[in-house]
C-alpha cells in the first residue's frame, strides 16, 4: 500500500470564546479527535453541517490554525512543527481554495498580479517569464488570458472562483483544500467549477480535501467521504457506500434531508429532529444521541462514546451500526 | 381556472435608474402569475433572476430609487394594491400577506426578545390585553414548532439557533392570520437537516391555516416535494410555468432542461452538464430571447426575435421559440 500524502492523527482544536464584556469565558470544542488520510490523486470529501468543525480541520492542516493536540503530516513531514522558511516551502505544495471568491482576492490588485503572487514569493520562474506563466494558468482554468489586466470587480462569482483556483495552481501544489468552493455559486455555474476541479485533478494528479455541507455536491468529486458531526468523524467509507449503504444514523438523516429534484421520489420523514448540541457544552457519550432515531439506542450511548470502528468495508462511530 | 385567484400579478415591472443616468433597467420585466387560495406556487431562479424583487414588489416594498412601473397590476382578491394608499397597504402587509425572509438574524431586532417581537405583530392589527397578547404570542411560537415556547418567549435573537430564529419569523408572519405567506429563500441559510424541518413546518401550516404560499427559492430540489405549481424565472421574466410534476417530467424550456442536467444528484457521480457562460447582470438583458447566449438549442431567430409565451401543454407555458413553433406546426 502506498504511503498517504496527508496524514491527520487525533486532531483536537479548542479555543476560548467570550470573556470580558462578551459574557463568561467558554471553551469551544471545534474538533474532537479526528484522524484520516488523503492519498495522492484522491479526493476525500469532508461533509458536515455548521459547527461540525469541517473548515477548522482544513485550516489546521495548512497550519493556518494551531491545534490543541494531534498531528498533521504531509509526505511524511510533520507540518505543525515547521516554522518560517520551511513552512513557506511546504505551503508551496499545499494550497487552499475558499468559498468566497470575493473575500479572498485583493480588490485593488489586477488578477494577473494576484495569480503571479505565489510564483514571485517562491521564485518559481524568472521574472520575464511570469506573464506567460500567468496566461497559461488563466487558460488552464478556462479564462481568457487577456483578463490578467482586469480587477476582481469586473468578474462574476464563477469567474472569481476560477481565478482563486488559478492562484492556488500557480505554485504547482500536490494537494488542495477546497473549502466550500461552490456553495456561493448559482447551480448553473457550480457544475462548471466542479467539472473544472475534476479535470485539473486528472491532468495534474492533484489530491483534494473537498469540504462542503452539501452531500450531493461532495458526491460529485469525492472518492471517499468522511461525515462529520460535532467535531468527530461519525462515518468514513467510499462515496458509493456512504450514499447507498450508510451505517450511521446521522448519515442516514443527512441523506434523507438532501432535497431531491424529483416529485415522485420524496421522503418526507424528518430523521434528525432538533439541532446539534452547543460546541461549548459537549454532551456525555455520543453527541448525536439527542437527535438519534436508531431503534436500539440505549443508555450505553450516553455513557460510552462510540469510536470509529470498521464494519463491512465502512467505518462508523455507533454502538449499533 | 374556475375560482378567481387569491393573487393575480399582471405585467409586473420593477425599474431602477441606469448606471449612467441613461434611462432605466428592469430587473423584473413583465412578470405575470396567479395563486389560488391554499395553493403553493414556487418561484425558482438563480441570482439576479428577479425572484426576490418580485416578492418585495407584491408588498410594494421596493427600496428607492427603484420603483414599480405604474402599468403593473397586483390584484389581491380583485383589489389593486398598486392604487391602495399607504394605510391600506399596512393592513395588507402582515394581515393578509405575511413574509419570511432568508436571513432571520437581520430580520429580527437584536435588542428585543423573540416574544416581544411576536407580541408586537399580534397587537399590530387588533387590540388585545397585555395578558392575552402574550398568550397569543406563546401560542404562535408553539405553532411554529419552538420547544418550550414560554421560556423562549424571553430569549433574545442571538441566544437562538438559526433554525429557531427562522421559526420566530414564521410565528411573526402568522400573527395576522394571512391568506398568503411569501417565503423568500426561507431555508437557504440553514443546515440541511434543519431545512427539512422548516419546509415540513411550512407545509403543515399551509394546511392548518388554509394559506396560500409563494415559495421563492434557487433550489429545484426544495420545490419538488412541496409546490403545486412552479414558475421558473430567468433574466427578470418567467420563462416557464407548469404544474410541478409536469414541469419535472417534461420541461418545455431549454433553460429548465439545462438546470436539471446541472444539478448534482446523490445517486450518481456522472459528470454534470453545466450551462455555459454567466448569469446575466440584472437589467442588462441580451436581445431577443434572454437565454439565447447560453442556450444549447438556440435557433437562428433567437438572438433577434423576442419569443412569445407559448402553450407547451395543459396549463403549461414556455417563453421559447421551440415551443411556439411546435404549437404553430
Amino acid at each position: 500500500m502506498t504511503a498517504p500524502l496527508v496524514e491527520v492523527r487525533d486532531l483536537v482544536v479548542r479555543f476560548e470564546s467570550g470573556g470580558m464584556l462578551r459574557g463568561p469565558k467558554r471553551v469551544v470544542h471545534a474538533v474532537n479527535g479526528v484522524s484520516f488520510e488523503v492519498f495522492a490523486g484522491e479526493t476525500l470529501g469532508l461533509v458536515g453541517e455548521s459547527g461540525s468543525g469541517k473548515s477548522t480541520i482544513g485550516r489546521t492542516i495548512l497550519k493556518l490554525e494551531q491545534p490543541t493536540a494531534g498531528s498533521v503530516r504531509f509526505a511524511g513531514t510533520d507540518v505543525l512543527a515547521l516554522e518560517g522558511r520551511e513552512l513557506r516551502a511546504l505551503r508551496r505544495r499545499m494550497q487552499i481554495v475558499f468559498q468566497d471568491p470575493y473575500g479572498s482576492l485583493n480588490p485593488r490588485m489586477r488578477i494577473g498580479d494576484s495569480v503571479a503572487e505565489g510564483l514571485e514569493i517562491h521564485q518559481l520562474v524568472p521574472t520575464r517569464e511570469i506573464p506567460a506563466r500567468v496566461a497559461a494558468l488563466l487558460g488552464e482554468v478556462g479564462l481568457d488570458p487577456s483578463y490578467a489586466r482586469r480587477y476582481p470587480h469586473e468578474f462574476s462569482g464563477g469567474q472569481r472562483q476560477r481565478i482563486g483556483i488559478a492562484r492556488a495552481l500557480a505554485v504547482d501544489p500536490g494537494f488542495i483544500v477546497c473549502d466550500e468552493p461552490v456553495s456561493s455559486l448559482d447551480v448553473s455555474i457550480q457544475a462548471q467549477v466542479l467539472n473544472l476541479l475534476a479535470d485539473l485533478q486528472r491532468a495534474r494528479g492533484l489530491a483534494y480535501l473537498f469540504i462542503a455541507h452539501d452531500l450531493a455536491v461532495v458526491r460529485q468529486l469525492a472518492h471517499r467521504i468522511a461525515v462529520l458531526y460535532f467535531g468527530r468523524i461519525v462515518e468514513l467509507a467510499d462515496a458509493t457506500t456512504i450514499v447507498s449503504a450508510p451505517r450511521h444514523p446521522y448519515t442516514r438523516a443527512l441523506l434523507s434531508a438532501v432535497p431531491v429534484a424529483d416529485p415522485d421520489r420524496q421522503h418526507a420523514r424528518i430523521r434528525a429532529p432538533g439541532e446539534p448540541p452547543k460546541p461549548t457544552a459537549p454532551p456525555p457519550g455520543c453527541p448525536y444521541f439527542s437527535r438519534c432515531d436508531h431503534p436500539e439506542k440505549s443508555p450505553r450511548c450516553t455513557s460510552e462514546l462510540p469510536l470509529l470502528r470498521p464494519i463491512n468495508g465502512s467505518q462508523a462511530a455507533c454502538h449499533y451500526a | 381556472m374556475t375560482a378567481p385567484p387569491l393573487l393575480e400579478v399582471r405585467d409586473l415591472r420593477v425599474a431602477f435608474p441606469g448606471e449612467r443616468g441613461d434611462g432605466s433597467a428592469h430587473p423584473v420585466d413583465g412578470v405575470s402569475f396567479r395563486i389560488a387560495a391554499g395553493e403553493t406556487l414556487a418561484l425558482v431562479g438563480e441570482s439576479g433572476s428577479g425572484k426576490s424583487l418580485t416578492a418585495l414588489a407584491l408588498l410594494r416594498l421596493i427600496p428607492p430609487p427603484g420603483r414599480i412601473e405604474p402599468e403593473s397590476r397586483i390584484l389581491l382578491d380583485g383589489q389593486d394594491l398598486m392604487t391602495l394608499p399607504e394605510e391600506g397597504l399596512r393592513a395588507v402587509r402582515g394581515q393578509r400577506i405575511g413574509i419570511v425572509f432568508q436571513d432571520p438574524m437581520s430580520s429580527l431586532n437584536p435588542v428585543y426578545t423573540a416574544g416581544a417581537q411576536v407580541r408586537e405583530a399580534v397587537t399590530a392589527h387588533r387590540t388585545l390585553s397585555a395578558k392575552d397578547a402574550k398568550e397569543r404570542a406563546i401560542a404562535l411560537l408553539a405553532e411554529a414548532g419552538i420547544p418550550d415556547p414560554a421560556v423562549r418567549y424571553d430569549s433574545y435573537p442571538h441566544e437562538l439557533s438559526g433554525g429557531l430564529r427562522q421559526r420566530v419569523l414564521i410565528a411573526i408572519a402568522l400573527a395576522g392570520g394571512p391568506d398568503l405567506l411569501i417565503a423568500d429563500e426561507p431555508t437557504t441559510a440553514l443546515d440541511v437537516t434543519v431545512q427539512a424541518q422548516i419546509l415540513e413546518l411550512l407545509d403543515r401550516l399551509r394546511e392548518s391555516h388554509d394559506m396560500a404560499v409563494l415559495l421563492i427559492t434557487h433550489d429545484l430540489g426544495v420545490v419538488a416535494g412541496r409546490a403545486d405549481r412552479v414558475a421558473v424565472m430567468y433574466a427578470g421574466q418567467i420563462v416557464e410555468e407548469a404544474e410541478t410534476r409536469r414541469l419535472f417530467r417534461s420541461p418545455g424550456h431549454p433553460y429548465t432542461r439545462a438546470l436539471f442536467r446541472a444539478i448534482p444528484k446523490l445517486e450518481t457521480a456522472e459528470r454534470l452538464v453545466p450551462i455555459p457562460g454567466n448569469v446575466p447582470v440584472p437589467g442588462r438583458w441580451p436581445d431577443g430571447c434572454r437565454f439565447h447566449p447560453r442556450c444549447p438549442e438556440v435557433l437562428a431567430r433567437c438572438p433577434r426575435d423576442v419569443p412569445p409565451v407559448a402553450e407547451a401543454g395543459p396549463d403549461h407555458r414556455s417563453r421559447c421559440w421551440l415551443v411556439a413553433d411546435r404549437g404553430a406546426g
